[in-house]
């Protein structure tokens, strides 16, 4: 028999090398695109080149006698097929009915048209150049101010004003706090419209089995048991004759916390040819076809007393929410409202927004949702009231932080904070950069002309999300673990990590219980018909949520193991520690591969106490968390090119308990990758006719390792009060933490020019232009 | 056309399409799927794999074009399962997260070290120019290259 290996040492908190990367570093990963299986054909989708227009005709003939090809499939054919659907509930809310392929109308280039199914990938591409689609085109609009203008094209006929949603939000007295303000700063502030852009584009297979009347689709998500949840309904089929596996996911971001057409496309065609089909996104489609992110123009404003003290913030935003709803769109700029207070003690906050259709791709969740874009907001906002009061950035936060005292803290829209310490981070970071040196030698710089910057972001986040009433599909997650018979340790967990090292982590957090060695555990994941229901992983929410669910199930499991103990020891003071039970009296003690054999074989069992070794939990948290943290950016601007140099990127994040370093800081790092790709480089563009200008990578800049600069990474630790492990997750801290810090930096260096604001991406031509015309 | 070619020492004799595409041939004649496709356009790396000692895009070549050409894929480096020191320094640097940039990432930072066994900061970053990771923010990554380095001049 296998032995389980006993430690006394603990593992949580170590910087431990992770568990999944001996497959991925020997190229022996299965991710979608891997997946081979006997009779596979592949499926090309042909996809609306105009942004808006009636599709007069479609003739597939030419396609369909092509070499290879067994099927073409158009918008008639699948209209028995259910509509993609918008997972949010708000009243007043628009939902354009979302067929998985177009009949009468496109709505945004990429929209798709047809399916073509052939024996061979390239083959199937050949032939869906051979359909012929007849289209008018109509008038688009992809700008959302634009499309609330009076006369602008409608994008759905059937709400000529382009209104998706509104939605409102009070608290305290704005109106009061606005009276008795000294001063009211308001700035029009742009979160630019990004492409999520994980590095494996989606794809799906869909393996249909007839005689079981069963459904097997492989696909990239984040999200697997949702996808079965949906895509059954969709498709008609009952939800237990479905298994969604999310094998390998290469990157998600937020881009695969969702259910698209695609997914159920595939499973429609297979069950017609009954063969196993394969779709593999494009990277062009990837631009063009997953959601995009962001996408706001948001009009602040914040009153202030002479001293610095914020009495009250107004937020008008504009949402572009593209041609369709997808499964979150609406709720991700309520998540900015909820976070417009920032980590600032006010109590008076005035929150609107207007969803708005354009003829673009839709926008939801890309990493941060919401929180990033309020981030930025309110970190612009209070530079530019300290640029107005002639205050210290640093000192204006300081002045205005919930403090320490104040937790739990409810804020004006109705959060209420965990835990926090606020000027800690800061008064670290402020000390890691040299923040009074750096003050005295930008004056210097400043006598010679040139431009240097000091820019501080304090952020806060939403996280752990979240407590289900806040959810529109449950916000809890589960976990289950089993001793098996020779005493090894099985995990199965709901969140579905793909990248952030749960493996890892959930293994830690296992062996530290149990008392074994990381070996003897393996943590499963993203396989519904192995899995018991999940919800995923996004949102930061995996360790917070899915650790703790996980962790309650140790519990449970912990008091069984000890129940046999004290049946196979005769004891009943026993206890449990390093992978076995201990009689406390004699010191007798039975290794867990002698209870679980006992659990097992059965032939006495502990008074109400059934066989076996296993237990699983379902953690519903009581609140999110709020993690939060201090990000401070010294650029240099060169005046001849515009191109802004990081000198230092100093990152002080406080997420609670850090279960291992190591990924906290790759957590750390790749967001701040994303933040600064916001700030400096990154755009999806739409021309007037909602042609997406940077639909390749050629045109659309992602960070790459040279445009990096290094990251001093840091933290403070204010555990988390919501979960027992203490955590509240990091995910998304760098990127919300990251693109105010590195705008309020390239504001500062240049505000002896008189710039108060610059919308991002900052680009060495906006720079350029900025100082040439300056000069 | 027939197409002679040796991947990871093994030798191939195959009749192919004349577009077959070199990473479609590793992928699924080859059956190694090790080798990723991020773009197909060369803007990515995740393509990357060793031909006759080089670095190459395997997303914009096509197979005939292979003819008689050594190449090496990710599923190629370790030896009897000891790893290629690069492979153990992204798993002890924790130089990926999702992985799908990694193969790729790997190749190229084992060209970087072929041309300059120590390099700088600097150099890692530049040498790894043509690779896009969305994942790490490429420090990590940074630091295995460097670790690999130390570790090699020992
Ligand atoms: S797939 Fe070859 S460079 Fe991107
Ligand atoms: S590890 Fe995910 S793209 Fe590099």
């Amino acid at each position: 028999m296998a032995t389980t290996t006993t430690k006394t040492e603990t593992f949580v908190g170590k910087r431990i090398r992770r568990r999944e990367d001996p497959r991925l570093i020997t190229g022996t990963a299965t991710y979608v695109e891997d997946i081979q299986m006997p009779g596979m054909h592949y499926a090309v989708i042909l996809r609306s080149p105009h942004a808006a227009a009636r599709i007069r005709s479609i003739d597939t003939k030419k396609a369909v006698s092509a070499p290879g090809v067994v099927c073409v499939f158009t918008g008639k054919d699948t209209k028995g097929v259910g509509a993609v659907p918008c997972g949010v509930a708000m009243p007043d809310l628009r939902v354009p009915q979302h067929t998985i392929l177009a009949t009468e109308r496109v709505y945004f280039v990429g929209h798709p048209v047809a399916v073509v199914v052939a024996r061979d990938r390239y083959l199937a591409r050949d032939a869906a150049d051979l359909i012929e689609v007849d289209y008018e085109v109509l008038p688009a609009v992809a700008d959302p101010e634009k499309a609330l203008a009076k006369g602008a094209p409608a994008v759905h006929p059937q709400w000529p004003d382009n209104v998706a949603f509104t939605y409102h939000q009070d608290g305290g007295n704005i109106d009061k706090a606005f009276a008795e303000a000294d001063v009211v700063v308001k700035q029009r502030i742009v979160s630019q419209r990004l492409v999520p852009m994980a590095m494996e584009t989606r794809g799906v297979v869909a393996e249909w089995r007839g005689a079981d009347r069963q459904l097997n689709l492989y696909t990239s998500t984040q999200i697997p048991h949702l996808v079965r949840t949906i895509v059954a309904a969709m498709l008609g089929l009952e939800e237990n004759r479905m298994r969604v596996i999310a094998p390998e996911v290469g990157g998600g971001f937020g881009s695969k916390l969702n259910v698209y057409a695609e997914e159920a496309l595939m499973g429609y065609v297979s069950m017609k040819i009954q063969k196993p089909v394969k779709w593999i996104e494009s990277r062009r489609e990837n631009f063009t076809c997953t959601i995009h992110g962001r996408g706001h123009v948001d009009y602040y404003e914040v009153a202030a007393k002479r001293d610095g003290t914020i009495l009250g913030i107004k937020l008008k935003l504009i949402q572009d929410v593209g041609a369709y709803h997808q499964l979150l769109t609406p709720l991700i700029p309520q998540l900015s409202v909820l976070m417009m207070p920032g980590l600032y003690n006010t109590q008076n906050i005035r929150g609107d927004i207007i969803g708005v259709f354009t003829n673009c791709v839709p926008t939801d969740a890309y990493r941060g949702a919401g929180r990033p874009e309020a981030t930025h907001g309110i970190e612009r906002m209070v530079d530019i009231l300290a640029a107005e009061l002639k205050m210290d950035p640093a000192e204006i936060r300081l002045k205005n932080f919930v403090t320490k005292d104040k937790f739990p803290y409810p804020t004006a829209t109705g959060l209420m904070y965990d835990s926090g310490d606020y000027a800690t981070p800061l008064k670290k970071a402020l000390d890691l950069v040299g923040y009074v040196k750096l003050r005295q030698e930008q004056a210097d710089l400043r006598k010679q002309g040139k431009y240097m910057g000091i820019g501080i972001s304090t952020y806060g986040e939403i996280c752990a999300i979240g407590p289900s009433p806040a959810t529109p599909a449950g916000g809890w997650e589960s976990a289950t673990v089993k001793i098996e018979p020779s005493g090894k340790v099985t995990i199965l967990t709901g969140a579905c990590p793909h990248g952030q090292g749960e493996e890892t982590t959930f293994a830690q957090i296992a062996a530290d219980e149990l008392g074994v060695g990381l070996d003897d555990i393996l943590v499963i994941r993203g396989d519904t018909a192995v899995v018991q229901y999940g919800i995923g992983t996004f949102g930061s929410r995996a360790t917070a949520v899915g650790g703790t669910a996980l962790y309650y199930a140790l519990q449970d499991l912990k008091a069984k193991i000890k129940k046999f103990g004290e049946m196979l020891l005769e004891s009943d003071d026993v206890s449990l520690m390093i992978g076995q039970v201990i009689d406390n009296k004699s010191g007798k003690a039975k290794t867990f591969q002698e209870i679980a054999g006992a659990a097992y074989r059965a032939l006495k069992l502990p008074p109400n106490t059934e066989p076996g070794l296993l237990a699983t939990r379902f953690w519903e948290p009581p609140n999110f968390t709020f993690p939060f943290g201090a990000h401070i950016v010294v650029t240099d601007i060169d005046d001849e090119t515009g191109q802004i140099k990081i000198r230092r990127y100093v990152a002080v994040d406080d997420c609670g308990n850090i279960l291992n370093p190591l990924i906290v800081d790759g957590q750390v790092h790749g967001g701040v990758a994303q933040g600064l790709g916001q700030a400096l480089w990154e755009q999806a563009v739409y021309d007037d006719n909602g042609q997406l200008v940077t639909g390749e990578l050629t045109d659309y800049a992602v960070p790459r390792a040279q445009m990096m600069p290094w990251i001093e990474s840091h933290h403070t630790c204010t555990p988390s009060p919501i979960n027992p492990l203490g955590v509240k997750g990091v995910g998304e801290a760098g990127t919300i933490g990251c693109s105010p810090a590195v705008v309020n930096s390239v504001v500062d260096a240049l505000s002896p020019l008189g710039v108060r604001h610059l919308d991002m991406p900052l680009t060495p031509e906006k720079i350029w232009k900025v100082v040439a015309k300056k000069n | 056309m027939k197409i002679n070619l040796s991947i990871n020492g093994k030798s191939y004799s195959q009749d192919v399409e004349p577009r077959l595409l070199l990473i479609h041939f590793l992928r699924e004649v080859a059956g190694l799927t090790g080798t990723h496709m991020g773009c197909e356009t060369s803007l990515c790396g995740a393509c990357t794999v060793e031909l006759n000692g080089k670095a190459i895009k395997s997303c914009t070549m096509f197979a005939v074009q292979a003819n008689g050409a050594e190449i090496v894929t990710v599923e190629g480096l370790a030896n009897n399962g000891k790893l290629d020191p690069v492979q153990e320094a992204f798993w002890n640097e924790h130089g990926l997260q999702c992985g799908f940039c990694t193969p790729g990432m790997i190749m190229a930072s084992k060209q970087i070290l072929d041309r300059n066994p120590s390099p700088t900061e600097e150099e890692v970053r530049h040498g790894l120019e043509g690779n896009v990771c969305r994942c790490t923010g490429y420090q990590h990554i940074v630091n295995a290259v460097k670790a690999a380095a130390a570790g090699a001049g020992k």
